[in-house]
């Protein structure tokens, strides 16, 4: 494997947030390391130290994630925000971090819950570049009047990238109660989503546990089951237990959801009687119970 | 960035690409629509109308290209000129790159800033020793974002032949292979890629029905290569494989 020709392989790289970013002997070729040497590669401290302020009176942040895309993150969040949102005392906000392919305000017809996406401009956003992430993330975060909220939910794009970093380092990954991550039953999706869990493990963002969508699909006339997305390596189930995860629930695929998406409904309350509606309940019912937990805990070392 | 270029980078670039006759990129603003997938169908297909072809995954986060062939524990190596591909068959009528092959453990994430990506998709465009191929398919990660952008700058040079813009398959031909009723053939809320491509104003290639044997069979590590002519899905893609040889004689001509 070793030599690459212009060792672009940083094996041992220190970390962006390192103090020895940029200046460890295995920074030496790499294209960041003028980047990292400079401060540039995390958020100024007390920036980040004012937009936490800010935050202060957010009491519960979610992050949605999966290294691979089109599993669902997106509907899952909607649905999540609705389901969470159905108790009539809690505020819930929905934050859309998709910046390339922002689908949260469509799937929630931009109604009820506070809604922030950036697709209102993205005319002229087709295409960002690296530095422009970190500044929308950090313009969404400080800019929106979020209130007094019980739910903060984070929607990301596919991957372990940008958005991905610039949100844990702005919020820091403490102060987030953790990330839910979305996976489909086959393998090709799963071996993203291990990677997706790795990264939760570098960046010390504690994992709520993974949803396995599309988990078979009922036919809404004759009631049949069958695997549109085969888990012939096990699925989510296997994943969850040799990486020692959760596994929050399986959500069978039901065409209505996608409707309900498209309209801009929510599933939720447009099927309640679907198999999807049970499981989808039951998931954010344990990721409620989980945020509980993280609250009292936290009560208890103040 | 422009200093983080080998100082040969332009050098290179000539030498390890000039055997390639034309570049098709693959791309979706969506994720897990079949990219990969149709990056691979679309090789096999080319294959079989004799062409020699190479695909180069840029999806640094979600690499997919390597299992799909069932080549994800192959490593890279080096010649004088850069790395060598990985071939798929022994004819050497399929080469691939992909960070799938660079990675030490394949659950490692790949958690880069915009520069490194950049500076990476550059090397693959400059450093793979393709040798002659007829057609190098890009494959490409969700979006329209670093890798996307250092794609097709490092490419311009090379003129692209064009991209192919993939969307959600229309399901229709579900309800055969699934054995249900009528009404569960529609899985995804139809998108209706015709109607878009109508509206944007660009060509329809085909629509490729989803067959969950095919998906089957790649899932169990079976030979693409082998399963793939027998699929439901194979008609679709010779067409829309034609097309691009179409276009690509026009190009010549």
């Amino acid at each position: 494997m070793d030599p690459f020709p212009h060792n672009i392989f940083v094996i041992n790289c220190p970390g962006t947030g390192s103090v020895q970013a940029g200046r460890a002997a295995a920074c030496q070729g790499c294209p960041n390391q003028k980047l990292c040497a400079a401060g540039a590669a995390g958020p100024d401290p007390a920036e980040a130290a004012a937009l936490r302020e800010r935050l202060r009176c957010v009491k519960h942040v979610v992050l949605v994630l999966s290294g691979k895309g089109g599993v669902g993150k997106s509907t899952f969040s909607a649905l999540l925000a609705h389901g969470l949102a159905a108790d009539e005392s809690k505020q819930v906000a929905l934050l859309d971090i998709d910046i390339c392919g922002p689908s949260i305000p469509k799937m929630m017809g931009l109604e009820g819950e506070q809604v922030c996406s950036y697709c209102f401009c993205r005319g002229g956003l087709k295409c960002l570049v690296e530095k422009h992430y970190r500044f929308f993330i950090h313009q969404f975060l400080r800019d929106v009047d979020w209130g007094e909220i019980d739910y903060l939910i984070i929607d990301t794009p596919p991957g372990t990238s940008d958005e991905h970093l610039s949100i844990v380092q702005y919020l820091g990954a403490s102060h987030v109660d953790g990330a839910v991550i979305i996976t489909t039953p086959q393998e090709v999706s799963l071996q993203d989503v291990r990677k997706e869990i790795n990264f939760c493990h570098k960046v010390k963002l504690p994992i709520i546990g993974v949803v396995e969508n599309m988990s078979g699909f009922i036919c809404p006339k004759c009631k049949n089951e069958s695997q549109i997305f085969p888990p012939t390596t096990g699925g989510a189930e296997k994943m969850c237990q040799n990486l020692n995860v959760s596994l929050l629930g399986k959500v069978p695929l039901d065409p209505q959801i996608g409707k309900s998406c498209d309209k801009g409904q929510s599933f939720l309350s447009e099927a309640p009687e679907s198999p999807a509606t049970a499981s989808y309940r039951n998931i954010i019912q344990r990721i409620q119970e989980y945020c509980d937990l993280q609250h009292t805990q936290e009560e208890k070392i103040i | 960035m422009a200093e983080a270029n080998p100082p040969h980078f332009e050098t290179v670039i000539q030498s390890n690409l000039s055997g390639v006759r034309h570049v098709v990129l693959v791309l979706s603003g969506k994720g897990g629509v079949g990219k990969s997938t149709v990056a691979t169908q679309l090789a096999l297909a080319l294959r079989q109308a004799g062409r020699k072809v190479g695909i180069l995954d840029v999806d640094l986060c979600g690499p997919s290209i390597p299992r799909m062939f069932r080549v994800q524990d192959r490593d890279v190596h080096q010649c004088d000129s850069g790395w060598v591909p990985v071939f798929v068959d022994q004819e050497k009528s399929i080469s691939l790159m992909s960070i799938g092959f660079l990675l030490e453990k394949p659950d490692d994430a790949v958690v880069w800033r915009g520069p490194k990506k950049n500076a990476l998709i550059k090397q693959f465009v400059a450093d793979v020793a393709w040798g002659d191929l007829d057609f190098l398919i890009v494959d490409t990660p969700p979006g329209t974002s670093d890798e996307h952008i250092s794609t097709v700058e490092a490419l311009r040079p090379y003129k692209p032949l064009g991209a192919i813009l993939v969307t959600t398959p229309q399901v229709g031909q579900l309800a055969g292979a699934l054995g249900t009723a009528p009404e569960c053939t529609n899985v995804f809320s139809k998108g209706g890629g015709e109607e878009l491509a109508k509206y944007a104003g660009v060509p329809f290639l085909g629509s490729v029905p989803l067959d969950p044997q095919l998906s089957q069979s790649l899932e169990e590590g079976r030979d693409f290569i082998q399963e793939f002519p027998k699929s439901s899905a194979f008609p679709a893609l010779l067409h829309i494989a034609q097309q691009v040889l179409d276009s690509a004689s026009q190009r010549s001509s």
